[in-house]
């Protein structure tokens, strides 16, 4: 038949075409990620060593290293984790093991946290600053900074920990029940330890995104690059210092080329870890 | 039993507490913009001559314009790029390419803003630059903000599309469909709410970034007449003026503020109600 042959060309051009396209796409994608990893690689590496990290930044960050950078980072980490962990897993427990999904309650609360993963981290730092740095008076410092992260990380650590939960198993709590064994023995002896890479994963991506964030610490921890002696000091954060060397300080170039090099690197295996941890535990839920 | 009474009230207080979080944000920025939302009227946002805040004139409209600007342009890139990667993953790539471009894809979105940032600053900008100076623009924060937003858009398509029934697909197979007949026929079609639901998410997220932007677009308060003009977005304004921002000047900041997070929810609830619908 005449008629069938172009028609099979025409339809064999078109997928040619969008598989094409859809290569392009792709190579494209990859080839613009490789740049901008092997521009921090070059950038880095040559400013790069134990020194940098063990040394405190000198002249404004152009010299010298990012000991005490790295020290306040870890500490506004601790205070965000600490604060936003019991609060997180105490609310994922409940709602993937006491409450009705349908409950109003479950509701309200879901609803709250989805709106919160919503609020873009610029607002968070204008509240950690009108709430944390003057209502309650802690001004510039790393509790503030630490406390406006322990919001931010709220919904991430929940949704993924009650993802974690959820894929437990419903015969693990129903033998448990069998047993006589009281939902809160269940809870610690036997689901807990059962979601534990679960938990680890979300808890790992939520390390990821508080070392990440800049904006939300701009107005609350601060810019102060000297070594912190108390959480009541002002300390800069790594993503930040990025920002200042490169926006503030001329000639600052090659030592923020070193952080963020230091910071990916970082980030790079948080999620690597986060990935392995998560493979095949409703992986398509957590990393989403 | 007393042991699950008690922990459940524990587990409850912290319930709470989780859920008052939002609450209290909404009730600081409302209680620090409530003196110009009070006293000022809210025309003043919308026809005063510029925006110069210590001699008292807030017209927010370039700033509002800017970040549009910035969000469509990388909405304009970044949603072919990212639907053609999960189409990639699910269909066209052997089965190792498929989970290593993944991969790449989940790395991506963990890399911080501020590194997009900086390589904008460090590589983008001066490179368009050579072209057409200034170099930082809008441009250059459109494509830092596709290259953020991608990630976003390549996930959810690809659940989206993962999670199309295999019959469908097998169907249009046994109907004699060619590959591209059966993605642009079935299953794109079976896809589209979770991608649009993805998109206006990763929307949101182009709204309120920050850092990125901020280091990248040149920051000149204007309507920008060309995409090598420089602009400032809302969020980069209030990092910009924050810092020294009193009694006015700095409510109008919130205001900004608020206004940013009232766009971001009307998103991300357009986007609740998709999801919803997708499995009703």
């Amino acid at each position: 038949m005449p008629e069938t042959i172009p028609l099979q060309t025409k339809q064999k051009i078109r997928d040619c075409t969008a598989q094409g396209l859809i290569y392009l796409a792709v190579l494209l994608v990859s080839a613009v990620f490789v740049w901008l990893l092997t521009d921090l690689v070059r950038g880095g590496i040559a400013h790069l060593s134990w020194a940098f990290l063990t040394e405190s930044p000198h002249d404004a960050g152009r010299t010298g290293g990012i000991a005490s950078i790295l020290v306040s980072t870890l500490l506004i980490l601790l205070v965000a984790l600490i604060t936003a962990i019991p609060l997180a897993w105490s609310t994922a427990i409940l709602m993937a093991e006491f409450v009705p999904v349908e409950s109003n309650f479950g509701k309200t609360v879901r609803f709250s946290l989805y709106v919160l993963a919503g609020v873009p981290s610029i607002v968070f730092g204008l509240f950690g600053n009108a709430f944390f740095s003057i209502y309650l008076g802690l001004g510039f410092s790393i509790l503030s900074g630490g406390l406006t992260l322990a919001c931010m990380l709220l919904p991430i650590l929940t949704s993924t920990a009650e993802a974690g939960l959820r894929a437990v198993p419903d015969t693990y709590r129903l033998s448990a029940a069998a047993l006589g064994i009281s939902r809160t023995a269940a809870l610690i002896h036997l689901i807990m330890p059962a979601a534990a890479p679960a938990l680890t994963a979300g808890l790992l991506i939520g390390v990821g995104r508080a070392l990440a964030e800049t904006a939300a610490l701009l107005f609350t921890s601060g810019y102060v690059d000297r070594m912190p002696g108390s959480l009541l000091d002002s300390g800069r954060a790594l993503a930040l210092h990025i920002f200042d060397l490169s926006m503030n300080v001329p000639g600052g170039d090659n030592a923020a080329y070193a952080s963020a090099l230091v910071l990916v690197c970082l980030l790079l295996s948080i999620n690597i870890l986060a990935m392995k941890l998560a493979y095949g535990l409703q992986r398509r839920k957590i990393m989403t | 039993m007393q042991t699950d009474r008690l922990l459940t009230g524990v587990l409850r207080a912290g319930a709470v507490l989780a859920a008052l979080v939002m609450l209290l944000i909404l009730c600081f920025l409302l209680l620090e913009s409530w003196p110009v939302l009070t006293g000022l009227s809210v025309f003043r946002f919308l026809t005063d001559a510029s925006w110069h805040p210590l001699e008292g004139a807030y017209n927010l409209m370039p700033m509002l314009a800017g970040t549009l600007l910035a969000s469509i342009g990388a909405l304009i890139l970044a949603v072919p790029l990212g639907i053609a990667s999960a189409l990639f993953i699910v269909f066209f790539a052997p089965l190792h390419l498929a989970s290593i471009y993944k991969r790449l894809i989940e790395l991506l979105a963990g890399i911080p803003s501020v590194v997009f940032g900086f390589w904008g600053l460090t590589t983008l900008a001066p490179l368009i630059g050579e072209w057409q100076p200034p170099g930082a623009s809008l441009l250059a924060g459109v494509l830092v903000l596709t290259l953020m937003i991608l990630p976003m858009i390549t996930i959810t398509a690809y659940t989206a599309l993962a999670a199309v029934p295999k019959e469908l697909l097998q169907n249009a197979s046994a109907l004699g469909l060619s590959r591209w007949g059966t993605v642009r026929g079935v299953a794109l079609p079976a896809a589209r709410t979770g991608i649009t639901a993805g998109v206006i998410l990763a929307a949101a997220r182009a709204l309120g970034e920050t850092m990125a932007v901020l280091m990248v677009a040149g920051n000149v308060v204007q309507y920008p007449e060309s995409v090598f003009d420089p602009v400032r977005t809302l969020a980069a304004n209030i990092a910009l003026e924050m810092a020294y921002a009193m009694g006015d000047h700095r409510s109008v900041l919130f205001v900004s503020g608020l206004l940013l997070m009232l766009l971001v929810m009307v998103l991300s609830a357009m986007a609740g109600l998709l999801e919803k619908r997708r499995y009703a």
